[in-house]
């Protein structure tokens, strides 16, 4: 009765948060009854940091229609924040549920300000180079944290941009962030749980976000950005806003993947801009602007090489064909009109066989 | 006497970027596109080449000219199986997509004929190094051929573009396609065609950047390919002389940055030159500015 009453976006998103309960079940279950192998079940946690990427991505690319190239960096920012967090606090705050909700809170602060930070000055920016800008952006956090050294000993902390030794440590100082080697045991709090609730949260954040006054605004932004500042919307404040909430849920992706992970280390396969590349095709392919599709799309593209394990060295090979077969699938303005005329057909076919029956 | 020899260093990888970015900005010019295979291609025509010296025994020069053969070919073959359907797609990201599984499907063909592992790239260059004020500063040979080859192929392209049919073709297409259709100017030819001479240059790339630095791995062409990139939007995306320009200033911005700040940071260096380029004009060097309209 009570679904009745509801608008048609409200259905909507209940259908998205229930397919993600459904999916954990599921997913429990099979755990439960040992029909996951111990490969996948390591990646449910990491898979859930792809699903918060690949939404808060969306949010930028589909919502606010720019295209974004550096999530990566985001992420990068939030995972090394709240990792450096949790280790200098292994031992002060020894409950971790407490510690995690703060490495949340901090990993989603930092890599938010990042956001506004990159995004004042990027979003003056159009399209194309707007995508390689933030690019170039996301290549330099990688940088900077593979030659960023901190330590600390009784004197408080030491910085240094060369080496472990030059941090100058007294003998009971410990390195924490050491360049290239990145952080090494940040406790491993992340669970698939968490991570699941923190896909529900990111998902209640960008919806309501998308059906509220200010979503409004920044879709009307993305359709005709002149035709949005003559009635009186703030570009830049709800530019900046978008692309700010992305980034700080992309550190939130970066706190669960930090926690997952015993040696944290900034490498072009985790933090560069093919990882960005692949947030992009699980947007892309998911449905730009369907935060549901985009949740499908992380979900089968993750799971996809995995699958094709027997296949060993043809997997890649595979994954790359299947790509490619279906976006022009997807897109092709050939495919969509066999698409639609197939699909017409067969609507007719099961129109005749229903009155048939009748 | 060192700062020189930087130097040169660093307009011979510019003229590298310069090569490759040339493609990147025809094919962006005339179809819109990022062209995210491009950098692949580049590994293609160095593996080609490899082969056809080491393998089949060709000299150099043949080898060379195998490898762009080929890379016209593929150039060709991709454009037409993978970006063509989509060029009228909604949505542009598509094509972009399309182009980075493009790019996977060359990187793991690679990976499956050659392994992963880094082979050495013995060097195509016949032309001795250059020894000039007494010893004291040594031009390699493929320093010489490298900056004189981007010499060369910027006057071609230009004569090409200027005086040719089909080079004033690509300019019309570049500018509006229906037009240029209504004109009688074969829209898909001319497409292909702008990706053949790209993919060929991306070849010509390719032996030049595996000559000066001699490895070859399936990934090679995908940092180059980046930085090429960056060259092309640089100079102003869509221009040729913004992509010769884009692409020297970046190599040798590239060189300082490693020898006078940081090895490690230049590629920091090289986007960050590149960020605050755009934010003071944003459209590059020598973009266009058009201006939009209700």
């Amino acid at each position: 009765m009570t679904m009745k009453k509801m608008s048609k976006t409200t259905k909507s998103n209940m259908i998205t948060y229930l397919m993600v309960i459904v999916i954990f079940l599921v997913v429990e279950i099979l755990v439960f009854t040992g029909n996951v192998s111990s490969l996948l079940q390591g990646l449910l946690v990491p898979l859930c940091a792809y699903i918060i990427l690949a939404v808060s991505l969306n949010l930028t690319v589909g919502i606010l229609g720019e295209l974004s190239l550096g999530h990566a960096g985001f992420m990068c920012v939030g995972a090394f924040t709240s990792a450096f967090f949790s280790k200098c606090t292994v031992d002060t705050i020894t409950a971790s549920g407490l510690r995690y909700f703060l490495a949340l809170l901090i990993g989603a602060a930092a890599a938010g300000i990042c956001g506004i930070l990159i995004g004042i000055p990027v979003l003056r920016l159009k399209g194309d180079y707007l995508a390689i800008v933030t690019l170039a952006f996301g290549e330099i956090i990688k940088n900077i944290v593979n030659i960023l050294f901190i330590g600390r000993d009784s004197n408080g902390f030491h910085f240094s941009t060369k080496d472990s030794l030059s941090l100058g440590l007294e003998d009971g100082g410990k390195v924490i962030v050491n360049g290239p080697q990145g952080i090494t045991g940040t406790p491993k709090d992340s669970t698939f749980f968490i991570g699941v609730v923190l896909i529900l949260v990111t998902l209640f954040i960008v919806l309501n976000l998308i059906h509220s006054r200010s979503g409004r605004a920044i879709m009307a932004i993305r359709d005709n950005r002149i035709a949005a500042e003559s009635v009186g919307i703030n570009i830049t404040k709800y530019k900046l806003m978008a692309f700010s909430i992305s980034a700080s849920l992309a550190g939130v992706a970066g706190v669960i993947y930090a926690h997952n992970l015993a040696t944290l280390t900034a490498q072009p396969k985790n933090f560069g801009y093919n990882m960005s590349i692949m947030i992009l095709v699980f947007v892309v392919l998911g449905g730009i602007g369907n935060m549901r599709g985009s949740i499908i799309a992380a979900i089968i593209l993750t799971l996809l090489p995995e699958l094709l394990r027997s296949l060993s060295d043809y997997r890649m090979l595979i994954y790359a064909v299947v790509l490619i077969v279906m976006m022009l699938f997807n897109w092709s303005p050939k495919a969509i009109e066999w698409r639609g005329k197939y699909s017409s057909k067969f609507r007719r076919k099961n129109k005749k066989s229903t009155k048939e029956a009748a | 006497m060192s700062f020189i020899s930087y130097l040169v260093n660093g307009i011979s990888l510019g003229s590298v970027y310069a090569i490759i970015a040339l493609g990147y900005t025809m094919v962006y010019g005339i179809a819109k596109m990022l062209n995210f295979a491009h950098g692949d291609v580049i590994m293609a025509g160095a593996y080609v080449v490899m082969v056809a010296i080491s393998g089949a025994g060709l000299p150099p020069l043949a080898a060379v000219l195998v490898a762009v053969v080929f890379c016209t070919i593929l150039g060709v073959v991709i454009e037409s199986v993978a970006y063509r359907p989509l060029l009228n797609a909604a949505s542009s990201l598509a094509v972009l997509i399309t182009a980075i599984g493009v790019s996977y499907l060359l990187q793991n063909i690679a990976l499956l004929i050659f392994g992963a592992n880094t082979k050495s790239f013995s060097s195509v260059v016949p032309v001795p190094a250059l020894v000039l004020a007494g010893g004291r500063l040594t031009i390699a040979g493929e320093t010489i051929v490298t900056i004189f080859s981007c010499i060369v192929i910027m006057i071609g392209l230009s004569l090409f573009i200027k005086k040719s049919k089909a080079g004033q073709a690509m300019l019309a297409v570049s500018e509006d396609k229906g037009a240029a259709q209504l004109m009688g100017i074969n829209v898909n030819g001319t497409i292909a065609l702008t990706f053949a001479i790209g993919s060929a240059l991306a070849a010509i790339a390719g032996v030049l950047l595996c000559s000066a630095y001699p490895s070859l791995n399936p990934y090679t062409g995908a940092m180059p390919g980046i930085k090429a990139f960056v060259a092309a939007v640089f100079g102003g995306i869509g221009s040729i002389p913004g992509a010769l320009i884009g692409g020297i200033l970046l190599g040798i911005i590239e060189i300082f940055g490693k020898a006078y700040i940081s090895s490690q940071m230049a590629d920091a260096i090289v986007f960050g030159v590149l960020i605050i380029v755009l934010i003071v004009k944003p459209t590059g060097i020598l973009g266009k500015n058009i201006q939009e309209k209700v």
